[in-house]
């Protein structure tokens, strides 16, 4: 519904880069008062970028950003609050030791003379917030311990105390139940009826199609689409969030898939994960998709034994693997590249050769000591069959670029010589040659014999390198696909398939 | 997650959304606890030896002797709730009451003018550290572990071997740091305005609860877009003016200044903090608890010996109180948090 007024906020071309990564490349988003306007697009196609850069915290580097018809220029999220901009952000943002009415009042609560805080008024208000919003909360108790949901609603009540003209909200309802997703999208009508602009950010098609107005898609840190949200149908819009020709870019060389080696059954974490099933073969790619937060990366941590799991088993080769014990299952095969290199895979003070030989030391050392001499040939070995770049073994790892700092983390994993590699994330922030690269070497192990299990949030990449495709959602597995089952439809569909494990084929491919 | 909210209703607590009771949340703080081992202490010390409160030098060491500790704890207090500490203000202490002294000896200024002197002075020596916490982005801990030595080189060297006497100093300040008003050292009653003062504004202006806030999460404070920069700036002004004002103090009790004077103390009154119930990460705790600390912590250092323990057991117990209190923080903090969880479970 375009008003004949200028929009509430309008958002030209902006762009926005981190050193050589480019997050957003040209984003245009436009939000009409009274209005409910959807943004979708795949992880990393510059969606939560182009909210930073609405809500102030994150400056555009190029572009224009116009608000109720003005240039403006938010250097903080305080001036784009005061201007009347919320964000709810994916993840609630709450002082945990503080009151929930603190919270929703902090920085602007209401005062007397003296400037002494209204203790009374401020409590009144909270429940009258609390009240319009149909919700029990007590306002009196402290932030830590709500759930996602309860969080929620105290951005929300934030926002309305706020008076918005316009509000964000950046996968709100990725870790809500059914009434909860309910109650949350009254609300957002509500404030639609009231003349608010809203900003929704959505994985769930189902839910955009029920409460917006307006869709705008995205793709790789680009504007691509923006339709009345009648004039599209759900195929449509998947297929311009994928748009474009997957299998070229990824080198995919054949593999004898042989034995099962990694044997994952009935995984149970309550509130991570449910009864996740998984094998992984020698030879095998096996993709893990799904959504940020279907638990993906809590799955493959459990299975290390990093995290702890409540019911399940995990076996390697035949053996079982305990819980909570990485040392065991290192000695057993497995190894896991976390998805955040930079603060679980690497020591970013130490050289490259430290942080490669880190988790062979044991064996490299005589008689308890360790040369630098030894551990730089090791080193050199490794870094020259991944082609890592640096000017020398003694480089600090901090200072390398992200794909360099990638294929260190898989030097030092593949030097214990693993039967079974997990891989959180392989290419996230890593720019587009260096990918290649990346997957020709895990397609080239998947060729000497070793299993990988990859999780991954870019889609292309799943479909392109895996052999088999397993799908989470919300910690159910959805959907086990083969090679030529994989779809960017039948994977989106799976991932997104909010209610119940519609299970797809659960054959086993061999 | 589905898997983790079956519950039809929304996840909040059943109606008994009701606010506690006054009584029922003066039982259950921090500070009642902390209290209450300082009184069982003082009683237990009174009944071996009643001399210890009911003498007159008893009666009035009691309050006169935390009262620089007190000042101290509320100031660190205030930088601790902030997830930072102050490590300097023992330096600040001692180079403010040499400063306060050569004024006395070379100047002749009006006590009031060199009291307010000093304690500006503190307040600059402060805003270093927080400029430097605060932009150069350097944890507190190392940063004022630095201006401690750096503060306190700068005494040294302009001290040396010198050293003020009582002679030197005027006697309307020697007599305040001795009398008494209706019973009550005046020192005490210093501590006291300056306890209230900081317990009012942290409760109830805004600067005050933002300096919980940025403690409680400092990446939330950026997002609510709170002034931290500016919060953290005041937080390590106030320790160190109240370090200066604590110099004063010094003087004003002792009158003798020599480059001792303050050596350590900062330990003391990050000590009186964490055994006040103020969380060494910050967000929770009161400047009422860390002077109650305060009062423990010298009571205990002059009841020992009344009770015949030796000086070695002195510092031990010392010890074991701060971890006491640390332990018994993260105790309290746990079984509060699985209660939270428990209740959003629970329907």
């Amino acid at each position: 519904m375009p008003s004949p007024a200028a929009p509430a906020l309008r958002l030209s071309d902006v762009s926005k880069s981190f050193g050589s990564v480019v997050a957003l490349r040209s984003g245009s988003l436009s939000l009409d008062a009274g209005s409910i306007h959807a943004l979708v697009g795949e992880n990393g196609a510059g969606k939560s970028t182009l909210v930073k850069i609405i809500a102030g915290l994150y400056r555009r580097d190029g572009g224009t950003v116009e608000f109720q018809g003005q240039t403006v220029d938010f250097r903080s999220t305080a001036e784009a609050k005061a201007a009347g901009i919320a964000v709810i952000y994916q993840e609630p943002t709450l002082f945990p030791d503080l009151s929930v009415t603190e919270n929703i009042f902090m920085g602007r609560q209401p005062t007397s003379r003296w400037g002494r805080i209204d203790r009374r008024a401020m409590r009144a208000e909270a429940a009258a917030l609390f009240a319009r919003l149909g919700v029990d909360v007590d306002p009196d108790r402290p932030a830590d311990g709500l759930s996602i949901a309860d969080q929620q609603i105290i951005e929300i009540a934030k926002a309305l105390s706020l008076d918005a003209r316009v509000l964000v909200m950046d996968e709100p309802t990725a870790a809500l139940s059914g009434n909860e997703v309910e109650r949350l999208m009254t609300v957002a009508r509500t404030l639609r009826d009231n003349g608010c602009a809203v900003l929704f950010i959505s994985h769930r098609f189902d839910e955009v199609f029920a409460l917006c107005d307006t869709i705008t898609v995205m793709r790789d840190g680009s504007y691509v689409s923006t339709d009345a949200i009648t004039d599209v149908t759900v195929e449509e819009i998947v297929r311009r969030l994928v748009g474009r020709e997957v299998t070229e870019l990824y080198p995919k060389q054949d593999a004898e898939i042989g034995e099962v080696l990694l044997e994952v059954e009935g995984l149970t974490q309550p509130g991570l994960f449910t009864d996740v099933d998984l094998t992984v073969r020698a030879g095998e790619i096996v993709g893990l998709a799904g959504l940020v937060g279907a638990g993906r990366s809590e799955v493959a941590q459990a299975i290390f034994g990093v995290d702890e799991y409540a019911a399940g088993e995990v076996r390697m080769a035949g053996q079982r693997v305990p819980r909570r014990d990485p040392v065991r299952a290192m000695d057993l095969g497995l190894a896991l590249v976390p998805e955040d290199r930079r603060r679980h895979g690497l020591v970013l003070d130490a050289p490259i050769a430290r942080n490669i030989t880190l988790a062979t030391r044991g064996r490299l050392s005589r008689g308890g000591l360790l040369t630098s001499r030894r551990e730089n040939a090791t080193a050199k070995d490794w870094a020259a069959r991944l082609e890592v770049k640096a000017a020398a073994m003694d480089t600090l790892a901090g200072t390398l670029s992200g794909g360099n700092q990638q294929k260190v983390v898989l030097a030092k994993w593949l030097s214990t010589a693993p039967k079974v590699l997990i891989i959180d994330e392989p290419t996230r922030g890593i720019d587009v040659g260096t990918k290649a690269e990346v997957h020709r070497l895990l397609s080239s192990l998947a060729g000497e014999g070793m299993g990988i299990l990859m999780i991954s949030s870019e889609l292309p990449e799943v479909l392109g390198v895996a052999d088999r495709v397993v799908v989470l959602c919300e910690g159910r597995k959805t959907a086990e696909l083969s090679r030529a089952e994989a779809t960017p439809e039948s994977v989106m569909t799976a991932a997104t398939a909010a209610a119940g494990p519609t299970t797809h084929g659960q054959e086993k491919v061999s | 997650m589905t898997t983790l909210a079956p519950e039809p209703a929304p996840a909040t607590k059943p109606p008994a959304a009701r606010p506690q009771s006054r009584l029922a949340s003066l039982l259950k703080a921090r500070e009642t606890g902390i209290l209450l081992a300082l009184v069982a202490f003082l009683a237990v010390t009174t009944a071996i030896n009643p001399r210890f409160v009911f003498s007159t030098d008893g009666f009035r060491d009691l309050f006169l002797t935390p009262s620089i500790l007190v000042v101290l704890a509320v100031g660190q207090a205030m930088v601790i709730i902030t997830r930072n500490v102050d490590l300097s203000v023992g330096s600040i202490l001692g180079l403010t009451a040499y400063l306060a002294g050569r004024l006395f000896l070379d100047t002749g200024l009006p006590i009031l003018v060199v009291v307010l002197l000093a304690v500006l002075a503190g307040a600059v020596l402060g805003l270093v550290n927080g400029m430097l916490v605060a932009f150069a982005r350097v944890p507190a801990l190392v940063i004022t572990l630095g201006t401690l030595y750096v503060y306190r080189g700068i005494y040294l060297q302009w001290a040396g071997s010198d050293r003020i006497n009582a002679s030197d100093i005027p006697d309307g300040l020697l007599s305040f740091g001795t009398s008494s008003l209706l019973g009550i050292p005046q020192l005490a009653i210093v501590s006291f305005v300056v306890l209230a003062v900081a317990a009012y504004w942290m409760r109830t202006s805004r600067g005050g609860r933002e300096l919980y806030a940025i403690g409680s999460d400092p990446a939330a404070a950026t997002l609510y877009g709170l002034k931290d920069k500016q919060r953290i700036l005041t937080a390590f002004a106030a320790s160190g003016a109240l370090a200066g004002l604590a110099g004063i103090l010094y003087v004003a009790r002792y009158g003798t200044i020599s480059s001792g004077v303050g050596f350590g103390i900062e330990l003391e009154a990050v000590g009186a903090a964490v055994i006040g119930g103020v969380a060494i990460f910050g967000g929770s705790g009161t400047v009422v608890g860390a002077a109650i600390g305060a009062y423990l912590l010298t009571s205990i250092d002059r009841g020992l010996p009344i009770l015949g323990i030796p000086d070695f057991w002195q510092r031990a117990v010392v010890g074991l109180l701060i971890l006491g209190a640390i332990v018994l923080d993260k105790v309290l903090a746990e079984r509060q948090h699985k209660k939270l969880l428990a209740e959003r479970h629970r329907s």
